[in-house]
């Protein structure tokens, strides 16, 4: 019953002062609208990526040269062909290999930039890479470094103009290839767009590039609970022929792993930045309660001197803070929320999730930030003195 | 009726620091207000008036001596305990009326009743009862704003009515109101004493209305003046045995 006044006379309080609330507001309105759309960027990000990591197969293992540290300088290949196939012995498991570089890909008068990817027919049984026409290449097309290529549908777009690329010769790095094949349009913005691959045989792509090594290798190892045996026997191959080189086999879980912290610690900190402005519009709101007990210090007295007790008085003025506060809050979830969507909505490369958790974060952070900050003046406001209280202009 | 007198002062001061300088605004002062007492109390300005009803209505505290409300020494409560105290026993009126501005009269009467856990509905019932004893039952969704001086004094009485308090402490109620409205709230005052046994206590200037009092209390410089009127009141100290 108390409470249920207490409620009362705040929300009037509040409505008394509508544009002085609403200023009040402001500073946790943007803190919250800020915090929620950074975060729900920040989810985007990372959900976008597991999609990608996950969309490239299952129980993957990269084999790659060198050890995968943070600040490690990039290890220059020592990895051959015939690697593979040692690996491919020793884990009764196909191999894809990769050797890419980026190169200029032309058509007729048009020209495009690609990710060259020099591979072999293991790819599409390790990888998820489901081709739109045509076919793959061959194990033939490696062992006599045909020059066939299989394009992204990106390229595809950007070269053809509407015109069938089965059969047609392109010109990758100056050098003529013969289109094979074409890939479904798989997307991504992270790392690369893989719709602007052109896949040719790793032994034209050496040739190609100048370069008898290949780049990293790729397994698929049979079931989850495989896959650390997988690598192992993988690294095993390459320590016994390799002793003083280090190699590195990655899996997906890894690579998640590492890109959701660099990720959380991104969103933590930017959201952290937008939370000042939470802690900026909470002194303001402590400020305006401080004023509204001095411009009602006669009505404090008088309920005193009725009957209200020191804690009636400070839960009228601190419900009146958390009001204020809450309310800035929802507002700025709302403008978040719409704000993220639209972002998204507006540019392709920015995917927004909102998380479930994040606006109920928001909404008690707020109701937190009004308690916090509202406390000082509603204390004061109940221990006015009823007698000096009620003299008071 | 119940041995204690409504209100008890024996040997009371008040002393205010302003500023380093002791300003002793009541230096002594025994008083009985015993149940539907009819007591004006009268003095110069800045003789303690005030400050003897703030006592007396238990919204400040003694500098020395002792003060009893119903028969308990309100030294012994704590700040929420006196102001239940204050709620359940005391209706308090004040010389500026001190009405809500943004308030309905019904809701600015019902007040009191919020810090003692009436239901709405049922402060509602009785803040419309409190108006209607004062003539004021046609003016319930006024806001005081909208109120003669003479309406708003009297909403201010149905508010230390709502409670059917023991005592009504009356600050100066006519001192801000024309003759004729003054004698009106007198009537009411009156009326209240006398047929429901309410105590009224109330400061005047009008030495009319002090004298339809029962007994006049008068202050100067912080002391009580021997009464004319009621010999037996000096020295209070015995008057606590006195009857009615
Ligand atoms: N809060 C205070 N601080 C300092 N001095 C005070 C305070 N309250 C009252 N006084 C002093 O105490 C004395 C008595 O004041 P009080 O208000 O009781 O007088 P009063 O008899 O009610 O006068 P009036 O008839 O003008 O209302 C005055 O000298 C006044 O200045
Ligand atoms: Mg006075």
């Amino acid at each position: 019953m108390r409470l249920a006044e207490a409620w009362r006379v705040a929300v009037t309080a509040l409505r008394a002062n509508r544009l002085r609330s609403l200023l009040t507001m402001l500073g946790v309105v943007i803190g919250v609208a800020a915090v929620v759309v950074l975060v729900a960027i920040g989810s985007g990000a990372k959900q976008e990526v597991e999609e990608q990591v996950n969309g490239l197969g299952a129980n993957l293992v990269i084999v790659v040269p060198g050890r995968l540290d943070f600040g490690a300088a990039p290890t220059k290949s020592r990895l051959e062909l015939s690697d593979a196939t040692r690996i491919e012995r020793a884990t009764g498991q196909q191999v894809a290999v990769s050797l890419s570089s980026g190169e200029t890909v032309r058509f007729g008068g048009r020209e495009a930039f690609a990710t060259v990817n020099g591979t072999n027919p293991a790819v599409p049984e390790v990888f998820v890479r489901p081709l739109a026409r045509g076919e793959y290449l061959r194990e033939s097309d490696v062992d006599t470094r045909r020059r066939v290529a299989v394009v992204g549908s990106g390229l595809v777009e950007q070269l053809f103009d509407g015109a069938d690329p089965l059969g047609r010769t392109i010109s990758v790095g100056g050098v003529r290839f013969r289109v094979i094949g074409v890939f479904e349009s798989v997307g991504g913005s992270f790392g690369g767009n893989r719709d602007n691959e052109v896949h040719v045989p790793v032994t034209a792509a050496q040739r190609l590039f100048g370069d008898n090594r290949v780049d990293a290798f790729a397994l698929k190892a049979p079931t989850t609970d495989t896959i650390d045996e997988v690598s192992d026997q993988a690294l095993a191959v390459l320590a016994d022929r390799y002793p003083d080189e280090e190699f590195s086999a990655v899996t997906q879980d890894q690579i998640l792993g590492t890109i959701g912290r660099i990720l959380g610690l991104l969103t933590t900190v930017l959201a952290a930045i937008a939370a000042i402005s939470l802690l900026v519009g909470g002194v303001g709101v402590s400020n305006i309660m401080l004023v509204s007990v001095r411009e009602r210090t006669r009505e404090i007295g008088l309920r005193k001197a009725v009957g209200a007790r020191q804690r009636d008085i400070t839960l009228q003025f601190l419900l009146e803070a958390v009001l204020l506060t809450t309310l800035g809050g929802v507002i700025g979830i709302a403008l978040g929320v719409g704000g993220s969507l639209g972002l998204s909505a507006a540019i392709d490369q920015l995917p927004a999730v909102i998380t479930w958790w994040s606006p109920a974060l928001a909404f008690g952070v707020s109701a937190a930030v009004g308690i916090f900050f509202g406390v000082v003046p509603a204390r004061r406001a109940g221990r006015l003195d009823p007698v000096a209280a009620l003299r008071t202009e | 009726m119940s041995p204690a007198p409504a209100l008890e002062a024996v040997d009371v001061t008040r002393s205010y620091d302003l500023e380093g300088v002791r300003v002793d605004a009541l230096r002594g002062v025994s008083l009985t207000v015993a149940r539907g007492d009819y007591a004006a109390v009268v003095g110069p300005s800045g003789s303690g008036k005030s400050t003897l009803m703030h006592l007396l209505g238990g919204l400040d505290r003694p500098t020395t001596g002792v003060l009893r409300v119903g028969g308990r020494d309100i030294a012994s409560l704590s700040e929420d305990e006196l102001a239940q105290v204050r709620n359940a026993t005391i209706g308090f009126v004040f010389q500026s009326f001190q009405l809500l501005g943004r308030t309905s009269a019904v809701d600015n009467v019902a007040m009191p009743l919020v810090y003692r856990g009436v239901r709405r509905s049922e402060r509602r019932r009785r803040a419309i009862e409190a108006l209607q004893r004062v003539g004021m039952g046609h003016r319930l969704d006024h806001r005081p704003a909208q109120l003669s001086g003479g309406e708003q004094q009297r909403v201010a009485i149905a508010r230390a009515l709502v409670g059917d308090p023991q005592v009504l402490l009356a600050d100066e109620p006519t001192g801000n109101l024309d003759t004729s409205t003054g004698a009106e709230v007198m009537a009411l005052l009156e009326e209240l004493n006398r047929d429901h046994g309410v105590a009224v206590v109330l400061v005047t200037h009008d030495l009319e209305v002090a004298a339809r009092a029962r007994r006049q209390i008068r202050v100067r410089d912080g002391l009580l003046e021997p009464d004319a009127s009621c010999s037996e009141e000096q020295p209070t100290r015995r008057a606590a045995g006195r009857k009615r």
